[in-house]
């Protein structure tokens, strides 16, 4: 199982498989993405890799940013050496602007500090999750958030056409506390959320390109930075070709 | 949308695009040779009728032939770039002046004929005087 990538949405769609069909897809730009840290149990206590894709100027990166990108030589390094808590190797390079760890599986292969990930390890890949932010609404309301019917445009309704109504009541039902229940919906926050899009169809993958078009959508905006990994569902056998439709 | 991004699109779709562009105007009348899977078996449908509107673009861009079939119009919606329209002939030029010919649908028997367009300039290629 390849480690998985990380990415940003180019935007979506429409191309023609070999069968002639159209198929709406996602293009995400995936990679190359610079290992940067290995993160092993022993010092750990799990395994991982730390992955870092895009690049951010340097005037925007902290120094601990740009201080983990380079081999510190000179005073630092013995420093270090004498206080025996030997750093990891650096990968060098510009910092990533977005960077997410990945879990191994136990006796799976780490690659080296460095390595470049490219689409090109998801080659044998035919099923991805992505997980990315969802479009932010900002402050919404109960209609729009939760689809409530909002209150009647006539018959005495003043100033509460979008209103979601009654909260609670007669001590919110009898539970003698009179207070609003846990997990009331309302009105707020609504979106840039962490969402996980699983089993999402890889229709092709270009290493050129370093591109990977994914069949249906995917959360967030154009240009939204998202995660790609080897779907965690269960990939089904192929069955044998049903008798075909007209 | 970036610019970037645009680009990298138009790089995907340039795979799906078929490499010589369908010639027609609107309000032609065409011939739509449609690959058909039946069975194993594939077979070539023939779709004539007038072309009434073209939308969209990239990929996604589709036209709409329109044709009278036992008194009851019948409009199909292709995709330009769909593999499997193998051939378009083009057999009658239409003279019309809109881009969108939506008033044919309200016509009836004889007023859905356009007045044909014979060949202009356009249509044949000019040929440089040597």
């Amino acid at each position: 199982m390849p480690v998985g990538l990380l990415g940003r949405k180019v935007g979506m769609t429409q191309i023609f498989d070999e069968a002639g069909t159209a198929v709406s897809v996602t293009v995400i730009e995936a990679g190359p993405c610079v290992v940067l840290q290995v993160k092993t149990p022993e010092r750990d206590g799990y395994t991982s890799v730390q992955v870092g894709f895009g690049e951010k100027p340097r005037r925007l990166a902290t120094r601990a940013e740009r201080g983990r990108m380079i081999d510190l030589g000179g005073k630092r390094a013995k420093a270090r050496e004498l206080q025996k808590t030997p750093e990891g190797p650096r990968p060098g390079g510009e910092p990533p602007r977005f960077i997410k760890e990945f879990r191994l599986k136990e006796g799976e292969a780490a690659p080296a500090v460095g390595d470049k990930l490219t689409v090109a390890s998801f080659a044998e890949v035919a099923f991805i999750d992505v997980v990315g932010k969802n479009k932010g609404r900002g402050f919404a309301g109960v209609m729009k958030k939760y689809n409530f019917s909002g209150l009647r445009a006539s018959h005495g309704t003043q100033r509460h056409h979008r209103a979601g109504g009654s909260i609670a009541a007669h001590a919110t039902n009898r539970g003698w506390s009179g207070r609003i229940k846990k997990g009331k919906r309302m009105s707020g926050r609504w979106g840039n959320e962490q969402v996980t899009v699983r089993f999402l169809k890889v229709v092709r993958i270009d290493t050129e390109n370093n591109l990977v078009l994914v069949r249906g959508s995917v959360p967030g905006p154009p240009g939204a930075y998202v995660m790609l990994n080897q779907t965690a569902k269960k990939v089904p056998v192929p069955q044998v070709a049903k008798k075909k439709k007209k | 949308m970036s610019l970037r991004a645009v680009e990298l699109l138009n790089k995907v779709e340039a795979s799906s695009k078929r490499a010589e562009p369908l010639k027609f105007e609107i309000g032609d009348t065409v011939n739509i040779h449609t690959r058909i899977l039946e069975g194993d078996k594939e077979r070539i449908q023939i779709f004539t009728g007038v072309v009434i509107a073209q939308r969209g673009g990239g990929t996604r861009e589709t036209f709409t032939v329109r044709r009278i079939v036992a008194g009851e119009g019948v409009e199909r919606t292709f995709p330009m770039h769909s593999p499997k329209i193998s051939k378009l002939e083009v057999v009658r030029h239409g003279k019309v002046r809109r881009a969108k010919l939506f008033f044919l649908r309200d016509r009836v028997g004889k007023k859905t004929r356009l007045v044909e367009r014979r060949a202009t300039k356009k249509d044949t290629p000019e040929v440089p005087a040597s």
